[in-house]
């Protein structure tokens, strides 16, 4: 790890310490914007890494945006942070300058478009949609949107929206988010295919849902482990109870692999933004959910089942992310159609990366 | 955790070249009939002449010094070379063990007589090595070994047996783990040795222990009044428990942990492609995301031990969730086609599935019970 990225994450650990606490999240969950985070995250110029200094963003690349993502994922940060990552590298590779601004993304599967039809300067602006993250907070949102010139992406001010509250299982704001004929003065639009755009936002968004959700792993780890050390039956701590290790065992074999296949799909982001990392990654680190959530459960007993807990916070997280960009199954999908090209006994170059003739042989 | 963080490797390219390399030697290989591919082909697949063919062209003791005959090539082109072959189910072996642990072993203890002895034949691929540790009151509890060697002079004189000994009926020496002074019930692991036991020596008696399929695979070894010179002991004569300790991370988190039935996944996924059928891709693509993750952990620790960095906890990891993931992939393909697997059949799919099950009550048990590698962790993760 190099100097910088650990400066980055020892700061960027301090803040989620500081202000993402058990009573934030809490709040958070009970209606209550978690705006000191923010801010704080804000005054340090943590919300557009990644983003070039020339069009306002604080530099960096995207490996040093994701560690405090997952840091964020460890601390239960009850904040938009992955959404307005996701938001300002769009708006960023559309040469459009960012700020500290709260942001947002519509995405859904076979989404509607918003409409967008032109009057004077502007445009007035219908559509809906659904299960918007922190879409009651944000100052802006990007949806997909369709003019008489084609399909753009716009970034609209929430304030003219209408919003009816949701919330996932985790008690994150899921809303829904209605334009109806509002009138919008010279918005931020950018001509953008359905495709690219729909492909953009799954994928970021499940690179950005792994990267959370190794994070909360990390932390069910820690969690059960300070558990068994603190928590004695029978006279003994519960970690001396062998299956309680093996328990443990399992969590950190979850835990370890979701860590590990997230890193590797941020490593690929960089150089293909529609890797087939992210794509295994984000089965992994799902997979890795579905069979930690249980054991910390299990280990933890009555009082982690409790509200009063904390590991709910990191549990109902991973069970709501998990499905948030892609199922396992729905990614499992894409991986199919790699594997339905493959030549005979071209399972192990795909794994490998490494064809069993070099490409330049083949040209000549 | 810090116990748990693996580095992210990027492999140089120059390996691809390496791979291609190795590809198209085993495709003449197995075309001309030289060798025929098999699942769990490190343990089970032998051939001398193939070990040979591999020590030829430097693929055995890569990262050793030039000077006892080694390549002095990376642990990762190392790790190429053995990935590649296990992918191919290639016979490997004759010389997997004294490769992947006699060699090193000797490197990092042995005298220099030893080192130039014995390091030039591992590597030209003509001296195979046994594991000697087990015993028939000592399996996850090793140490309660209770074969000993007692002191004459210019060397031990060896008496006791081991069990399961895989290969000491081709193999040219066995590394035995034994008792060079009494049980000290304060400190169970001191007062053991490793020696070098030559397996064709008077007094050494080797009798097969037949797998339940019918195989000759491993065996019982007997020692009976076997004189071991001095120049034959490793490292320092009390130390043998430590030393043995310290080749661990490297026999754990090896691919030979995750690959055991590819040739079978690799099958199940040329059929299933032929007949499109999406279903049963999907699984294959939950196995192949699995398999992804566990290989880059095997990655990252070969780096990590390259460096000198303690592994044993994700070591223990990887063997963990890699030996059971070996025996899915055959739980898996047995419902995904209908099949009739036997070891004889000549269609692939039935041999592959049928050697993946019947060898697979192997792969959580050798090395070190998956029950014992979960004691180790967790003690490992909590001490953190
Ligand atoms: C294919 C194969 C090849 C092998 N090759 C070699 C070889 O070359 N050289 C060699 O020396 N050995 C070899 N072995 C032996 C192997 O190392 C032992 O089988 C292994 O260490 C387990 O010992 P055991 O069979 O005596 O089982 P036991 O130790 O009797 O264990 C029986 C069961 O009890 C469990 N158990 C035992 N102790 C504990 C504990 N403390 N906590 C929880 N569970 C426990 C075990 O996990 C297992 O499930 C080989 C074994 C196999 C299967």
């Amino acid at each position: 790890m190099s100097e910088m990225k650990e400066m980055i994450i020892e700061s960027a650990s301090k803040m989620f310490e500081k202000y993402s606490t058990k009573e934030a999240v809490n709040e958070s969950e009970k209606g209550v914007w978690a705006g000191d985070l923010w801010n704080s995250l804000a005054e340090n110029g943590m919300l557009t890494v990644a983003v070039p200094e020339e069009l306002g963003g604080s530099g960096g690349d995207y490996d040093d945006a994701l560690s405090i993502l997952r840091l964020a994922g460890k601390y239960s940060a009850p904040i938009p942070l992955a959404e307005t990552y996701m938001a300002n590298w769009l708006l960023a590779k559309f040469d459009i300058p960012v700020g500290n601004d709260i942001l947002t993304v519509a995405y859904e599967k076979n989404m509607q478009p918003f409409q967008f039809n032109k009057d004077g300067e502007g445009f007035v602006v219908t559509g809906k949609a659904k299960n918007v993250p922190w879409a009651r907070y944000a100052d802006k949102l990007i949806v997909l949107g369709e003019t008489s010139d084609g399909t753009i992406f716009s970034l609209l001010d929430l304030k003219d929206a209408q919003i009816n509250q949701g919330k996932n299982m985790a008690g994150e704001a899921r809303d829904e988010v209605i334009f109806d004929h509002v009138f919008v003065n010279d918005p931020v639009n950018r001509f953008i295919g359905r495709d690219d755009f729909e492909k953009t936002v799954l994928y970021s968004g499940a690179l950005t849902k792994s990267v959370l959700m190794a994070g909360a792993l990390e932390k069910i780890l820690e969690v059960t482990i300070n558990h068994t050390n603190e928590r004695n039956q029978f006279g003994r701590p519960l970690h001396r109870f062998q299956a309680i290790q093996h328990h443990i065992a399992h969590l950190a074999g979850e835990s370890a692999s979701a860590g590990l296949a997230a890193s590797y799909a941020v490593d690929s982001f960089e150089k293909d933004p529609f890797s087939k990392e992210i794509a295994l990654a984000k089965i992994r680190v799902n997979e890795a959910a579905g069979k930690g959530n249980p054991i910390a459960h299990q280990v933890l007993a009555a009082i982690g089942f409790t509200y009063e807990h904390t590991l709910h916070h990191s549990t109902r997280r991973l069970w709501s992310w998990r499905d948030e960009f892609g199922t396992e199954s729905e990614w499992e999908e894409v991986v199919t159609d790699e594997l339905l090209n493959l030549d005979k006994d071209g399972l192990w170059s795909l794994i490998t990366g490494v064809e069993n003739y070099s490409k330049e042989v083949e040209v000549k | 955790m810090k116990a748990l963080q693996i580095p992210v490797v990027e492999l140089p390219k120059e390996t691809d070249e390496l791979r291609r390399e190795i590809r198209q030697f085993l495709k003449e290989e197995i075309e001309n009939g030289s060798i025929v591919p098999k699942c769990d082909c490190w343990l089970s697949g032998f051939s001398a002449e193939f070990s040979k063919k591999m020590g030829e062209r430097g693929w055995i003791g890569m990262t050793w010094p030039k000077k006892y005959g080694g390549g002095e090539r990376s642990s990762v082109e190392r790790y190429v070379v053995t990935e590649e072959m296990l992918a191919a189910g290639a016979p490997v072996s004759g010389h997997w063990i004294a490769d992947r642990q006699s060699g090193p072993l000797f490197l990092k203890f042995g005298t220099e007589d030893q080192k130039q002895f014995f390091l030039p034949k591992i590597a030209k691929g003509e001296c195979f090595f046994a594991i000697g540790l087990s015993e028939p009151n000592a399996g996850s509890d090793l140490a309660n070994i209770q074969t000993r060697a007692v002191k004459v002079d210019n060397g031990w004189v060896l008496n006791g047996s081991k069990i399961w000994t895989s290969g000491a009926h081709v193999a040219h020496y066995s590394i035995v783990l034994c008792r060079t002074s009494p049980q000290d019930p304060n400190n169970r692991h001191a007062g053991m040795s490793q020696l070098i036991v030559d397996l064709k020596a008077p007094g050494v008696t080797i009798r097969p222990i037949h797998l339940m399929t019918g195989e000759h695979h491993f065996n019982e070894v007997f020692f009976e009044d076997v004189f071991i010179p001095d120049e034959m002991v490793v490292g320092e004569v009390g130390n043998g428990w430590a030393q043995g300790m310290a080749e661990l991370a490297y026999e754990r988190s090896g691919p030979e942990r995750i690959l055991s039935t590819y040739p079978l996944l690799n099958e199940l996924t040329n059929i299933l492609v032929e007949n499109k059928d999406r279903n049963g891709l999907k699984q294959v693509s939950r196995l192949v995301s699995r398999m992804w993750t566990l290989r880059n952990m095997s990655l990252g620790i070969a780096q990590l031990l390259e460096e000198g960095v303690p592994s044993n906890i994700i070591a223990s990891l990887v063997k963990d969730m890699g030996t059971k993931f070996e025996q899915e992939i055959a739980e898996i393909t047995r419902l995904l086609v209908s099949v009739v697997p036997s070891t004889d059949s000549e269609s692939l799919i039935e041999k592959y599935l049928a050697q993946s099950i019947l060898q697979s009550p192997g792969f959580t048990l050798r090395g070190g019970t998956n029950e014992i590698l979960r004691g180790i962790i967790a003690k490992g993760v909590i001490q953190q």
